[in-house]
């Protein structure tokens, strides 16, 4: 176990698996020899190559498209994304191919490629550079999402996605590179895609998010039972596609209140499929309705003492889950 | 109207007047000869089964046609070495048979049936055989041209002899996809050759129309690779243009890009009306003097490898294949209900090496 940061829990996994198999290849925008846009994979080109750790065009169809091609015959690709944003510029490669390769071949091609890099917002550069894609995503069947929101998370799921057969999105929050935590060091140390992770136990109210929501849930928790005696459990979901609803639902028969924070715009979030699938499976354990915190229904402003009170923080969790538990 | 334009450019690599010295025809036996001619035939009599079937509405969705390009995918494809690989676009279905796909699954597909080469799920537009080193069959034009590259990216990483023939429509080299990938290609020296089958129209849009430039593969020059056109009616020309620069692609990884002189008799889809953009002269003027199967057959009887006799039998045998593989598609069975999340992830279809938790399919 090492205090590591989110960044070096990520560049750790990306260095145990190309150590572990040398089909596993790391391509995209500037990460061989400026490693990285924000420094995710300092060291690799060093340790491990330039036929390993390669630098590709600016050219996101072309190069996210090509891992696809180079997936079906056995490569292992890691591609970054130099932001997540850039999503759209390759979409139809990472939906009509990666997602759709392998149903539409009866089960024939295999697709093995994880597409990960910076997401979301709070960073000040504007509504193209802060896209939240997670319910985008998520919404195709025959892709996997995840989205971690601690070092240790980080490291262990994305090693579970190299080592994944389906093709998986990793949504690093670039706010959390820079946060440290507990990591261990040994590289069988995988952390399943699909189970949750209850960050906080709680008695009074449930929070279910995911990201970086995760962190400013904590901190609201913590005020929530110092100073308005209310006991918060905080679930992190760590993975959206596959979902693990059945530890929020154990959640709820425990608390009977829910709010769900979540970094993204509200309609048809990730929330919004939560909610539903609360109500459904869980609608008598609620002693009131299923609340929700999202970013605030715009694109993303550029103003940054804006941008804070945009996004989800502390406060407006706070806030919101008084309102719940009221 | 608009007639279709030929290809402009004077090419850089001119097989003409070798294609049949050629040394990859002169070594072709006899047998093989035949064969040539025999999958051009199947592959029309499949096409007008096909079409029948569509017609009498057994088959869903859209049907591309390949009538009139034979020579294309059977002069590229019979090329294929054992570490060759091929990718197409939405217009498959005749790279398919030229691959060796059985015809039975290939029309069990178009009948959405489980006996499909992809179970149904896939339809006209996305046959696949990765055995036969056959990716597809791409519905998105010009969508499957990086993940060609893709292919030969891997060849290469992986150190694996072969190259990877990427095709498309004259529609496609218009797509910014198609432009990335070329440009990875010649950065990367990958072994890919981009083949566009320039028939002349995209969907109802003539050449002329769509794309600016003195013509297609010339395009390649901005990226420094080869390039060259060749007169896609005859079988012996495609196998000779594409030999040379398979050739480039096996042995010094240099990728290129080939235009392909061809026609479609039929409109883009059968449901498209065909007869906006095009003349019924242009179409028979095509039929009566470059229609493959017939170049191909004179040639043949000439060198007196066919015979009028032989030349009925292939055909009464191609028409019969088309039958049998509808007779199959009509007795097998659509897939089930129970069927439509199958194939979805790998891991739900091998349940017992599961490692992800949690719910993965949602209603």
């Amino acid at each position: 176990m090492a205090v590591i940061s989110y960044r070096e829990a990520i560049r750790a996994a990306l260095a145990e698996e190309l150590t572990r198999d040398e089909n596993v290849v790391l391509m995209g925008e500037e990460v061989a020899n400026f490693h990285g846009a924000y420094k995710v994979s300092e060291g690799l080109l060093e340790k491990f190559g330039p036929d390993r750790i390669v630098d590709t065009p600016i050219s996101e169809a072309g190069f996210i498209g090509m891992g696809v091609g180079a997936s079906m015959l056995g490569v292992r690709p890691v591609m970054e994304l130099m932001f997540w944003s850039f999503y759209s510029v390759a979409f139809d490669q990472i939906l009509n191919n990666a997602a759709n390769v392998r149903y539409m071949s009866g089960g024939l091609i295999n697709c093995p490629i994880v597409i990960r890099g910076p997401a979301n917002g709070g960073t000040n550069v504007g509504a193209t550079h802060s896209h939240t894609p997670e319910n985008v995503l998520a919404n195709h069947p025959g892709v996997k999402v995840i989205v971690p929101a601690t070092a240790a998370d980080a490291k262990g799921l994305l090693k579970s996605a190299i080592r994944d057969n389906d093709p998986c999105f990793f949504l690093e929050n670039t706010i959390l590179y820079g946060e440290k935590g507990e990591v261990s060091d040994d590289p069988e140390l995988l952390i399943p895609l699909g189970v949750a992770d209850v960050k906080r136990q709680g008695t009074d109210l449930t929070i279910v998010t995911y990201g970086r929501c995760v962190l400013h849930s904590l901190v609201a928790a913590d005020i929530l039972e110092k100073e308005h005696d209310v006991s918060v459990e905080v679930i992190d979901l760590r993975t959206i596609r596959p979902l693990d609803i059945d530890t929020v639902l154990a959640s709820v028969k425990k608390t009977h209140r829910v709010l769900i924070v979540e970094e993204q715009k509200p309609f048809a979030s990730v929330g919004s499929q939560l909610a539903y699938m609360i109500q459904r499976e869980a609608f008598d354990e609620l002693d009131g309705p299923i609340h929700r915190l999202a970013t605030i229904d715009a694109p993303a402003i550029y103003s940054p003492p804006v941008e804070v009170e945009q996004l989800p923080n502390p406060q407006r969790v706070l806030k919101a889950a008084l309102a719940a538990v009221e | 109207m608009s007639k279709k334009a030929a290809p402009t450019a004077e090419p850089k690599a001119s097989c003409a007047g070798l294609s049949a010295a050629a040394p990859i025809n002169a070594s072709l036996t006899k047998e093989e000869k035949i064969e040539l001619h025999r999958k051009m035939v199947r592959i029309r009599r499949f096409e007008e089964r096909s079409l029948r079937a569509y017609l009498s509405k057994k088959i869903g969705g859209f049907l591309h046609l390949y009538i009139g390009q034979e020579a294309v995918a059977v002069g590229c494809c019979t090329l294929m070495g054992k570490d060759d690989h091929v990718i197409t676009a939405y217009r498959d279905h005749g790279h398919a048979m030229a691959v060796g796909m059985d015809t039975k699954a290939l029309m069990a597909e178009l009948y959405g049936k489980i006996t499909g080469c992809s179970k149904g799920k896939g339809g006209s537009m996305h046959y696949f055989a990765p055995s036969l080193n056959y990716w597809g069959g791409h519905g998105i034009v010009g969508g499957q041209i990086p993940l060609g590259t893709g292919l030969a990216y891997a060849l290469k990483y992986k150190k694996l002899k072969g190259a990877a023939m990427a095709f498309m429509g004259d529609g496609a080299v218009n797509q910014g996809a198609v432009h990335e990938a070329y440009n990875l290609a010649a950065l990367w020296n990958l072994p890919v050759i981009f083949v566009i089958e320039n028939n002349g129209y995209s969907m109802g849009t003539s050449q002329e129309r769509s794309s600016a430039g003195p013509g297609l593969a010339k395009r390649a020059e901005a990226y420094g690779m080869n390039w060259g056109t060749c007169f896609g009616h005859d079988v012996y020309e495609v196998r000779a243009t594409m030999d040379k620069f398979l050739t480039l692609a096996r042995e010094k990884n240099q990728p290129s890009v080939v235009e392909i002189d061809t026609y479609r008799y039929r409109g883009h889809s059968v449901a498209d009306p065909d007869q906006t953009y095009r003349t019924r002269e242009e179409i028979e003027e095509y039929r009566n003097t470059k229609d493959p199967i017939q170049l191909f057959q004179k040639t043949l009887l000439a060198e007196g490898v066919l015979t009028e006799a032989l030349i009925e039998q292939i055909d009464t045998e191609a028409k019969a294949e088309a039958d049998l593989a509808a007779d199959f598609a009509e007795a097998s069975p659509f897939p089930t209900t129970d069927d439509i999340q199958k194939d979805v992830y790998w891991e739900t279809d091998n349940p017992e090496k599961r490692t992800s938790k949690g719910r993965i399919f949602f209603d």
